[in-house]
This record gives structure tokens, sequence and C-alpha cells, in this order.
């Protein structure tokens, strides 16, 4: 059964978006072959003062443009309701907010839509925890009304078998920031696609990210900055470790400023560490420039081993080799990951990061 | 008691051209409470004497031994020798991204000594051993040697000297970029050190300006991978004033 009423071609694999995803590990999403459950696995872990959360039928819930990722186009037809979070507009929310998804079910898919509005001038830092097995096509989009502030923190900590699809889209308006750290450290095949839209000046992104894939794992983070306006700002930085035979990455960061974005300011990396052989890392930039009238556009990529010079260093200092591979490694994360801001869950990661390191023989 | 025994040493470098020679048979004897001054020209060997004695992995060994107390170094790994007494300043610290120093410096104490030191009293061990350096306490939240000015490297390297406490210490070029007041800090640091721990010191240097602050016992020089002549302090005084033309070239 096709839920698709626009006549979707299934991808082949030859399409520029889906040239390194497996799809014959996708269960049937892009074809629309998948069975679909009516699993709802979004929660509020908490109630929190000036935050609603709620599940809106989809008839009265604003409906999104058409996407042009099929599954995420699945998602958007098929989804009953839509899963809501709104800040109050002026609202400061001091503690961050927790939703999570713990998921146990592969036997039929879950199409999610969720939809995180941010009012006027309110500040909010949001963490969504991933966790159990997890067969899901999730399409998230954040309205940042002017002058809000939005930190969004995931965590794909799944199990190894699951499959996770998702878009997250933030339409940021004048003024406003929006600050994502995407962490994929568990699933079988995780695909995201991080988008930002600018529709007023001064607006600005940060999109931070870490991945660690093993043996089998396939992580994909593919993300789109869209610089239609002028005078915003946007930065990108993800950095990623494979280890162990077929552990595959792909980073793909596409930025586009539009003619009429003049002033703008946007750089992105991407680093990988390949910790063993049999691991492939693809890392692929891309920067498309209408104007000319901005004030710096630039991006990088590297992809290495481990450094005998900072691994002789540690050790020249009575450090083992696997505690000094450890500190590397963890190093090498530490930048992004204590912007998390939360001890409790970077110890979780970095412990996980070892438990990774460890689990490669490395 | 320990003695440094470096004998019939002759160390390669794996280059594109293939295995080039470097050191061509050195014979030196290191012991506690000693200071022998290596000198010599840019290019003579002096580093890789310093870097394969601590166990880098890009020279080989071709012939020769080195022992600490009798036991073979050159079969340890790079920690099991520093855990046997060796440390090596270096001449260019590595920067490790992410990495503070205090992390850095608790770990390799703990490696060192076995067990984590208490956190109390390790607390103050740093504290003054940063003080006696002369260095700012934001230092400790630092990533290791990165974004450190020339003289802040040299300052940690020498403050990790103190604290780990070896028993031979080989110090490679560490007056090189310092001006006379950081020259100073880290000498008395050096000093200190031998001091506290009868260290005996193989310092490598190019110039003898150093040698005004730690006075060495002996002084060997070095051209064309081997020493080519040793004395006293006074020899240093002969190539201050002759320079290096009469060792090289030959």
């Amino acid at each position: 059964m096709s839920l698709l009423t626009t006549n979707y071609l299934t991808p082949t694999g030859r399409e520029e978006a889906w040239r390194f995803t497996p799809l014959k590990r996708l269960g049937g999403l892009h074809d629309g072959s998948a069975t679909i459950g009516n699993r709802q696995s979004l929660i509020l872990k908490e109630a929190v003062a000036g935050v609603k959360f709620e599940r809106i039928s989809r008839e009265l819930s604003p409906s999104p443009v058409e996407s042009d990722d099929v599954v995420i186009q699945r998602v958007r037809e098929g989804a009953t309701n839509v899963a809501t979070l709104t800040i109050a507009p002026n609202t400061e929310v001091a503690e961050p907010i927790f939703l999570a998804r713990a998921v146990h079910g592969l036997d039929t898919a879950e199409l999610s839509r969720v939809r995180i509005e941010l009012s006027a001038h309110s500040h909010a830092t949001i963490i969504m925890e991933n966790t159990g097995d997890a067969f899901i096509a999730e399409d998230i989009e954040f309205v940042l009304a002017p002058g809000s502030n939005l930190t969004f923190v995931s965590l794909q900590e799944w199990s190894s078998k699951s499959t996770h699809l998702a878009k997250h889209h933030a339409i940021v308006d004048r003024d406003a920031s929006f600050k994502s750290i995407t962490v994929t450290v568990g699933g079988s095949l995780v695909r995201l696609l991080p988008s930002v839209e600018f529709v007023g000046q001064g607006a600005s992104c940060e999109l931070l990210g870490v991945y660690f894939a093993t043996e089998g794992q396939f992580f994909e983070h593919r993300m789109f900055v869209d610089h239609a306006v002028p005078n915003a700002k946007s930065r990108v930085n993800y950095k990623g470790a494979l280890a162990g035979q077929g552990a595959h990455t792909v980073w793909i960061g596409d930025v586009f400023i539009r003619a009429a974005a003049e002033g703008t300011d946007t750089y992105e990396l991407n680093r990988n560490l390949l910790l063993s052989d049999g691991a492939r890392a693809d890392s692929v930039p891309n920067l498309e420039i209408e104007t000319g009238e901005i004030v710096g556009a630039g991006h990088a990529s590297t992809t290495g081993r481990f450094d005998d010079e900072q691994l002789f260093y540690l050790m020249s200092r009575g450090i083992e080799l696997s505690d000094a591979r450890r500190l590397v490694v963890r190093g090498f994360f530490n930048e992004i990951v204590t912007e998390i801001g939360n001890c409790d869950i970077q110890d979780r990661l970095m412990n996980r990061i070892d438990d990774e390191l460890a689990k490669a023989g490395s | 008691m320990s003695t440094l025994e470096i004998r019939g040493l002759q160390v390669s470098v794996n280059t594109d051209a293939g295995a080039v020679e470097i050191l061509k048979g050195v014979d030196l004897t290191i012991k506690s409470g000693e200071t022998h001054a290596i000198m010599g020209p840019n290019g003579s060997g002096k580093s890789t004497l310093a870097y394969s004695i601590a166990g880098h992995p890009k020279y080989s060994i071709t012939g020769g031994t080195v022992t600490l107390d009798g036991v073979d170094l050159l079969e340890m790994t790079v920690d099991e020798r520093a855990k046997a007494g060796l440390f090596l300043a270096m001449q260019y610290p590595v920067e490790v991204p992410g990495v503070s120093v205090s992390n850095f410096l608790r770990t390799a104490a703990t490696a060192l000594r076995g067990e984590a030191p208490k956190l109390r009293t390790w607390v103050g061990e740093v504290k003054d051993a940063m003080e006696a350096l002369k260095m700012d306490p934001a230092f400790a939240t630092r990533n290791v040697n990165e974004g450190f000015s020339g003289g802040e490297k040299k300052r940690h390297e020498i403050m990790q000297l103190e604290l780990l406490k070896p028993k031979i210490a080989i110090l490679d070029e560490t007056d090189s970029g310092l001006d006379v007041d950081a020259l100073r800090i880290v000498s008395e640091g050096v000093v200190r050190a031998k001091e506290a721990n009868n260290l005996g010191v193989l310092l490598i240097t190019h110039y003898t300006r150093i040698l005004r602050y730690i006075k060495p016992d002996f002084v060997h020089v070095f051209a064309n991978g081997k020493i080519v002549e040793e004395g006293g302090a006074e020899l240093a005084e002969k190539l201050e004033a002759n320079g290096y033309a009469e060792y090289v070239g030959s």
C-alpha cells in the first residue's frame, strides 16, 4: 500500500540525495512496502511551566510544504497527528525540557511528526533522548519566532537493530538563534537531515554533531542551510569516529547563499577519525554562492587516523597505548560534547564512546 | 642511584628514499645527580639521540644497547620506558586537542605511580609546581599545548619533570625560543628537580647560555652522529669562543 498522493518516484540509489544510503536496509520506508503501525512513542518526561505539549490532529496543525525526500513526504502524508511543543512568548525556560522515545518494536514502522514552536523572545533547551529498538521515520519542524533562542540536543542511543530516518528542519526568523547538537552513537542505520531556513535578518544557527560508527553501522548526516535573507550567520561543526569492518558514515554539508543574502557569514567543518581498517567516511561540503557581498563563507573537511606524535607524547609520560588512544578520542569529541551543558549526559556519552572504542579493539 | 648506559648506539630514520643512518655509534653513561651537556651543530643527530632513547616509532635501532640500571630500554614500549624512570622534555611539545592539562597530568601521574594520587594532596602538588614556574592557575584548564606560546610549552614540560619525578631526564633544546627571564625560570625548575630527586640530566643544546644556570659536570661535543670530544665545563667555554667549525666538514 502506498500512502503517497503525489507521484513520487521510489529512489533507486542513483539520486544525489540517496547515493550513499544502503536502500535495502531501509525496511521498505522508501518504497512504500513497510508496514506502518500506530505507535506514538514521543513523550514529555516532566511537565515544565511555560511549556505546552499536546497531540494535535493533522487537520488542525499547520500543513507543511511538500518534502522532496520521499520518506519524509510519507511521514507528512501518513502521520495522523502532530506532537506539538510550544514555548509561550517571552518565556525563559531555565531547566532543559526532556523529550524521550523509548521504543521497543521493530515489526512495524512509526511515522512521527513533531512541531516545536518557540514564540517571540522565548528561550529554551530541549533534549530528546532516543533509546530502544526503533523503526521510525520522523519529521521535526522547529519554528523560531523573532528573538527566540532554542538549543536542541538529539541523542541517538538506539539499539544496534534500529532504523531511524529523520528530517530536522528549523525555520528561523529575525534575530532568532537555533543551535542543535546531534549525537549518533547507536542504531543499525541512522539517516538525519538537519536543515535550516532563515526567514528574517540577523538570524543565526549553529549545527553541531558527533557520531561514532562501529562494525556494520551506517550513520548519515546530511545538512542544508538556506541563506535566503541578508545578514544571517551559520556555523556547522560535525565530528565523527569510525572503527570496525563495514562502519560507514556520511556527512554532507550543503550551504546555499542566495542572491538576496548579502552579509552572510557561514563556515562548515567536518572531521573524521578512522580508528581501524575496513571503515569508510564520506565527507562532502558544498557551498553555492549567488552573491559576492558576504562577510565570509568557507568549509573544511578532514579525515585522518591517530596522530603518532600525540600518542608518543602521551605515552612518553607513562600513559599506556589504550589509555592514550582513549584520551585522544575523548579530546576529539570533547569540544562538541561539552556544548550539551549537562554533566550526566556528557559523562554517559563519554563512557559510551570509551565502550565503543574498547569494543572495536582499538 | 640510577645509571643510564648507552653503548654503540646506531640509529637510522626511515624516509621515502629509504633508511638513512643518523647515529653512528654513541657511547654515554649518565648517573643520578650528574648533568651532561650534549652540544653540537644543527643536524648532527642530537635530537635523534633523545627521541630514539625515548622510543619514538620513526627511528629504527640498528645497533648497540641502551639500559637503565641494567634493564634493556630498547625492548620496552614508550610508556614502559617512562615507568622505568626516563623522561624526555621535548623541543616541540605536541598539542592534544580537547585534553586539559590537569586531566593529562593526573592521568600521567596515575600511570607512573601505579595508583591515582589522592585528590587533596595532588591539587596542592600541581598548584605548587605551577607557582614555582610562575604559571597562571588558569593554565590547568587549557588543552595540552594548544595555543601555548613557546615559553609556556617549555614551562609545561619542566612542570611535568617536577611532578612526575623521573630518575633520568633528557632535555631536548629546552632553552630554544626562550627569553632571558623564561630561561632562568625554566632552568631553576630543572635545578630544583635535580636537588629534590637526585635527577640525572642529559641536556641537549646548541648554545651555551643555559649552562650558566644549569652547570654541567660533563660536556660532550656531538657531530655527524657521534661524540667527537668530551670534557668538563671548560669545553663549553671553548665552544662559546670558537664555535663548531673544527668539528664539522671533516
